[in-house]
């Protein structure tokens, strides 16, 4: 079993597999290729979903992340691997709302990226109101 | 024709702002252009061989009178003082530095224009038939429903990592005039018992692996369009292959689920993502409908057209088309002039095509997938005086949908894939066909030109398709006939061994001098190769 260990006194990830065998944990790890859906009788035990980002390109996290909120989860949801300033914007608005990146990134850079966008055309998993919510009340 | 609202421009304001502040950061040195590049891409900024190319988008192909001499400006200013008409209806402009990108964007935005999700792997720039509005032949405009797309898709935060980009068609006609079912998600506007709806062909492409989009869903209601697309797009960034970028397309992933596979997947995500409120209501669709409501055209006008001079007879022949309003015309102008190059247009052409719409076509104008021009609205009485205006600035050739009328990707002149040049061969097949009273005989032909496997020039789509590629280091070009991007929708066959650059124009007038013997009355060239099969024609070329 492989486990991604993180801040002190955090429980380990453990793997989706490890996860659905020996589902006590309260943290599990999302490979990009694994089925979000797989988690969505248990959400209500989890507190913490890693999901990786094997590389920035991958985008298949972005889905696993909608995939969850709009499935109810509340707990912390994470995005780990090569999180990149530039694309932590959509993540947050996937529903992600904690960063673990390979490579630290600057934190002003970040508040600007996060800032960067007034509203949004398209609802996600934020909350946003979309722009056309906007224009019609 | 769409206003932004201060939503719109805001949006665009926010990108301008970012793009020059990621500029800034790389001249500075502060990234690598190992960083910078998936940055500058979305920004529709290339690197080619010579210099930096930028793609300007021009949504579902609409554009006014100032935004088109924006365009003329741009390619003044910045630019060796032409830019270049693309297959995908947008602009390119071939010789841009990066430290004026930051500018042209500003520009840009001044009149409601921008370059996002012009490249990368995200949902690019929504593409229409360039009469929409004007077609006599079309149930409904359908650009408002490309609109509400293209704000739906921008800057969207689940798929701006798809495994591959992503190009949507919308078309409201039977006669597909945008190679809807070569997209990746082609949706055409149908009617059924009385009620619009949309019919869904996903995984067409072109590219090394070309397909043809299968129907996945016949007839979506309107209300759900957008939260339909959603899910087809989910379950293609789920599961759509990302271990090898030539299986990338969301063809590759239909093709190997099989279309009834992905259509029972995409039902059941759209069983769920309809839950979630994401469609607009009907409002937001009035309210963008309402301002690609028709112009206000002179109901009383002619409809006889003076036909004295030969020479404009013969362009409103090939070259004007039906409105739906009697009186009414839509010109195209074609950008293929003899020896020109296919797509480019100078600066004081595209003023001169600014000024023509704003005095004759209510200020619109139209890029279509054939790198031409369009004025949508024209009165009849008013044809001559644009057709002279035109004629005088090299554009009124007569060619449209003749043999001169080739689509030809940049090719090797310029990009950094390319195989072989697209453009000289062009040049030399519509030197070769000069005559025009030889290409009023041959017909509705369309001829087009890659100059590499990529396929930016649509040659599977081509009656007659060539193809550049690297034979042992030196050019050659192989001959595909049969295909077609509109309705009657097919991809074209190869006809066997390459050939040089003058050899392929030799074929090819072999072809069409094979086709000319064996039509029958009001045969079109591709009709003829349906009927009668590759063989004949094999047999024309290699004897
Ligand atoms: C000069 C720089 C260009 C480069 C490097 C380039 C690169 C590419 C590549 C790599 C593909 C294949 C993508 C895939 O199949 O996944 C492609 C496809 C395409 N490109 Fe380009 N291209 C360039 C210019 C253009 C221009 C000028 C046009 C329009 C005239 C264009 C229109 C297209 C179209 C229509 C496709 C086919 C899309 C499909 O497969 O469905 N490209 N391009
Ligand atoms: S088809 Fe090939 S050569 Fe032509 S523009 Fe596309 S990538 Fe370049």
């Amino acid at each position: 079993m492989v486990e991604h260990l993180q801040a002190d006194g955090e429980e380990p990830c453990v793997t989706l597999d490890a996860f659905l065998e020996q589902s006590n944990a309260t943290a599990v790890r999302l490979e990009s290729d694994e089925d979000a859906r797989a988690l969505i009788p248990y959400l209500d035990r989890l507190k913490l979903i890693e999901v990786a980002f094997p590389k920035f390109r991958d985008g298949r996290g972005y889905s696993s992340a909608r995939i969850l909120r709009e499935a109810g989860y509340t707990g912390e949801l994470r995005a780990q691997g090569d999180v990149l300033v530039d694309q932590i914007g959509y993540m947050k608005r996937c529903g992600f709302d904690s960063f673990a990146p390979e490579k630290d990134l600057n934190p002003a850079d970040v508040e600007a990226a996060l800032s960067r966008w007034p509203e949004h055309y398209q609802a996600a998993a934020d909350g946003a109101v979309p722009i056309w919510k906007l224009r019609h009340g | 024709m769409y206003k932004y609202d201060e939503y719109d421009q805001q949006m665009v304001d926010a990108r301008v702002a970012e793009f020059a502040d990621q500029v800034k950061r790389r001249l500075a040195g502060e990234i690598t252009e190992d960083q910078f590049k998936p940055l500058r891409l979305m920004n529709g900024l290339y690197l080619q061989l010579h210099a930096y190319m930028l793609r300007v988008a021009v949504p579902y192909g609409t554009l006014d009178g100032r935004q088109m001499r924006m365009l003329a400006h741009i390619a003044r200013k910045y630019d060796r003082d032409y830019g270049h008409f693309t297959t995908r209806q947008n602009i390119q402009y071939n010789w841009i530095k990066l430290e004026d990108a930051p500018a042209i964007l500003a520009d840009l935005a001044s009149v409601e224009m921008h370059a996002i999700q012009t490249s990368g792997n995200c949902i690019r720039n929504i593409s229409s038939d360039q009469w929409a509005g004007a077609a006599a032949d079309e149930l409904t405009d359908p650009r408002p429903w490309a609109e509400l797309l293209r704000q739906w898709s921008s800057f969207h935060p689940e798929f701006s990592y798809l495994p591959r980009k992503f190009k949507i068609a919308v078309i409201a006609a039977e006669e597909d005039r945008a190679a809807m079912r070569l997209h990746d998600i082609g949706i055409q506007i149908v009617e059924k018992d009385g009620v619009h709806g949309a019919a869904f062909y996903v995984g067409g492409g072109m590219g090394r692996t070309p397909m043809i989009a299968p129907l996945i869903k016949d007839f979506v209601p309107l209300d759900d369009l957008l939260s339909y697309t959603e899910a087809c797009l989910r379950v293609y960034n789920r599961y759509g292959r990302r271990d090898n970028i030539y299986k990338a397309r969301i063809k590759i992933l239909i093709h190997e689920l099989g279309a009834d596979e992905y259509r029972r997947q995409v039902e059941e995500e759209f069983a769920h993502v309809k839950s979630l409120g994401i469609d607009p209501p009907k409002a937001e669709y009035d309210r963008i409908a309402a301002q690609f409501a028709m112009p206000s055209l002179d109901l009383s006008a002619s409809d006889e057209i003076d036909r004295t001079d030969p020479d404009f007879a013969v362009w409103v022949d090939q070259n004007v088309a039906a409105h739906k309003v009697p009186g009414h015309a839509i010109v195209n102008i074609s950008l293929k002039p003899l020896g020109g190059i296919p797509g480019d247009a100078s600066s004081a052409q595209i003023d001169l095509m600014a000024d023509l719409a704003e005095k004759f076509s209510h200020d619109e104008l139209r890029v279509t997938h054939a790198q031409n021009i369009v004025l949508p609205h024209v009165r009849k009485a008013d044809l001559f005086a644009i057709w002279q205006a035109l004629d005088a600035a090299d554009l009124a050739t007569p060619n449209l949908d003749l043999i001169s009328d080739i689509i030809a990707c940049p090719g090797l002149d310029y990009c950094s894939l390319a195989n072989a040049r697209s453009i000289p061969v062009a040049q030399k097949i519509a030197q070769r066909f000069s005559d025009p009273a030889r290409q009023r005989d041959l017909g509705e032909l369309k001829l087009k030109i890659s100059g590499c496997i990529n396929a930016c020039g649509h040659h599977h789509a081509g009656h007659i398709g060539i193809l550049g590629v690297d034979r042992k280091g030196t050019e050659n070009y192989q001959l595909l006939l049969g295909g077609s991007g509109a309705e009657d929708v097919s991809l074209g066959t190869i006809t066997g061994p390459g050939f040089d650059e003058d050899g392929i124009v030799d074929a090819i007038e072999r072809v069409t001098d094979k086709y000319l013997a064996e039509r029958t009355d009001g045969e079109r060239f591709v009709d003829t190769y349906r009927r009668v099969g590759m063989a004949p024609f094999k047999e024309a070329i290699y004897g």
